[in-house]
């Protein structure tokens, strides 16, 4: 039986060999995702991305519980973390606080390192998360660092991406820092019984209200006068915030409403489509990237690259020019 | 393709809560352009089986400073064979007796390292071990 077959049926060594497979990049991974790939597509897809230390894997590891438990859906967890860029080397730490999964063949837990890659997640996360969505996991939690852009890069991945927040961590200017709001579908405040959790919350509130405007009076100096809001389009979907104390498992089960409700009003809303299509299409789009590349640079003699790039270094050549030169496949004459 | 990453699992089964050492071998790991799944204290030979699968690891390292080697070590490599994973490589460093290494080694403990131990070695033999 083919590892593909095995992945299908349910053999959970199968899986985790093939993971590797994909991970690294081998020709097996490669024909093995183009098997599997017309069984992907049944998958909620949820991204969980926040500084560090603000409780992301306690978080994911209560959500899980609560899918298992309550729902009975199967779920993976991708946790990603950091290579190191000079050693290439990486400690993955998140399943440190997901012991209370241990025994529940309903949960597969991966850690991954970014290798190389400069945003939140890996090259391979995608294709990672397809093995997971045609194995029949129902729900895929995708766990990220946020840091610099990464947060982006974790939304064009998952349908519902929660940004997580934490009390006393200068959330004011967290708060507010672009990105955040742009991607997040749910922001969460975990740690919500640690003080100055009022604080952040205000300041998520006022940081959303700027973004989502919607009608408001104001009393000015006796006078109610209306302020014109955008327009209120039942297809707009406002990112809710929950508090949680994830350690105690407090808030979970309304955070996983609201992550259902969001679900349900990418289906209604044709978003969820939407979505699929952009994020296939990024993809196809970073391996149409890779592929020319690589064919560009088998077809060019390394000699003729090097004379071209000396050109442009002697200042003979602009390196539009140097690039129409290589794209025509000559190097051009020196004056 | 790319350069295939040796993914070593670190763990202290047991009871016993000193995990300095399992902390300094899994940075040297990192340090080495390993990636080390560090899944901390108290795990049972079950837990330590079960990631070692959903991860697929190269190697097992174990931390065992309690006296409970003789117990912990071949229920592991026990329930590794058992998971179909009988390539996987385990390491034990910690406080062994040196009248039990030459046991655990007929049982399967690819290498054994003692205080004093150098990180640089513990790689060297990873690396070796993993070819």
């Amino acid at each position: 039986m083919s590892l593909t077959q095995s992945v299908l049926e349910g053999n959970r060594l199968a899986l985790a060999r093939l993971l590797t497979q994909v991970e690294n990049n081998s020709p097996e991974g490669r024909s093995a995702l183009a098997e599997l790939f017309p069984h992907t597509g049944k998958s909620h897809l949820i991204g969980v991305t926040g500084a560090p230390g603000t409780g992301k894997s306690s978080l994911v590891n209560q959500l899980a519980l609560h899918y298992r438990k309550n729902l009975d859906k199967k779920v993976a967890i991708v946790a990603v973390d950091p290579s190191s860029p000079f050693t290439g080397g990486a400690v993955l730490g998140d399943r440190v606080r997901m012991r209370d999964l241990f025994g529940d063949s309903g949960v597969f837990i991966r850690s991954m390192a970014t290798r190389g890659s400069l945003g939140g997640i890996a090259q391979t996360t995608a294709a990672v998360v397809q093995v997971f969505d045609a194995a029949g996991y129902e729900i895929v939690i995708i766990e990220t660092v946020g840091a610099g852009q990464s947060e982006v890069d974790i939304a064009r991945l998952a349908h519902t991406t929660l940004v997580v927040e934490a009390p006393g961590l200068g959330d004011d200017i967290q708060a507010i820092k672009a990105g955040i709001l742009e991607i997040a579908d749910v922001l969460v405040i975990n740690k919500a019984d640690r003080p100055g959790v009022e604080n952040t919350e205000r300041a998520l509130r006022t940081t959303l209200e700027l973004a989502h405007p919607t009608q408001r009076v104001f009393r000015h100096h006796g006078q109610a006068m209306t302020v014109a809001g955008a327009v209120t389009d039942s297809k707009l979907w406002i990112p809710p915030i929950h508090k949680t104390v994830a350690t105690e498992g407090k808030g979970i089960i309304e955070l996983a409403a609201s992550i259902a409700k969001h679900a349900e009003h990418l289906r209604n809303s044709g978003d969820w489509a939407a979505r699929d299509r952009a994020r296939l299409g990024s993809e196809m789009e970073a391996l149409l990237q890779e592929t020319l590349m690589s064919q560009f640079f088998d077809s060019v003699p390394q000699e003729t690259y090097e004379e071209i790039i000396q050109n442009v270094l002697n200042r003979n050549l602009s390196p539009y020019e140097a690039v129409k030169a290589l794209l025509n496949g000559r190097a051009p004459r020196q004056e | 393709m790319t350069e295939k990453k040796i993914r070593v699992l670190v763990a202290k089964p047991g009871l016993d809560g000193h995990d300095r050492g399992a902390k300094v071998v899994a940075r040297a790991l990192r340090d080495a352009g390993m990636e080390v799944i560090y899944t901390g204290l108290r795990q049972t030979p079950e837990m330590i089986a079960e990631a070692a699968l959903q991860e697929d690891v190269d190697v097992v390292g174990l931390s065992i400073l309690s006296g409970a080697h003789m117990a912990l070590a071949p229920r592991i490599l026990e329930l590794l064979k058992a998971n179909g994973q009988d390539k996987v490589c385990v390491f034990i460093g910690g406080i062994i007796p040196d009248e039990d290494m030459p046991r655990l080694k007929e049982m399967g403990i690819t290498g054994i390292y003692g205080p004093g131990a150098s990180t640089e070695d513990i790689i060297k033999d990873v690396r070796e071990a993993v070819q």
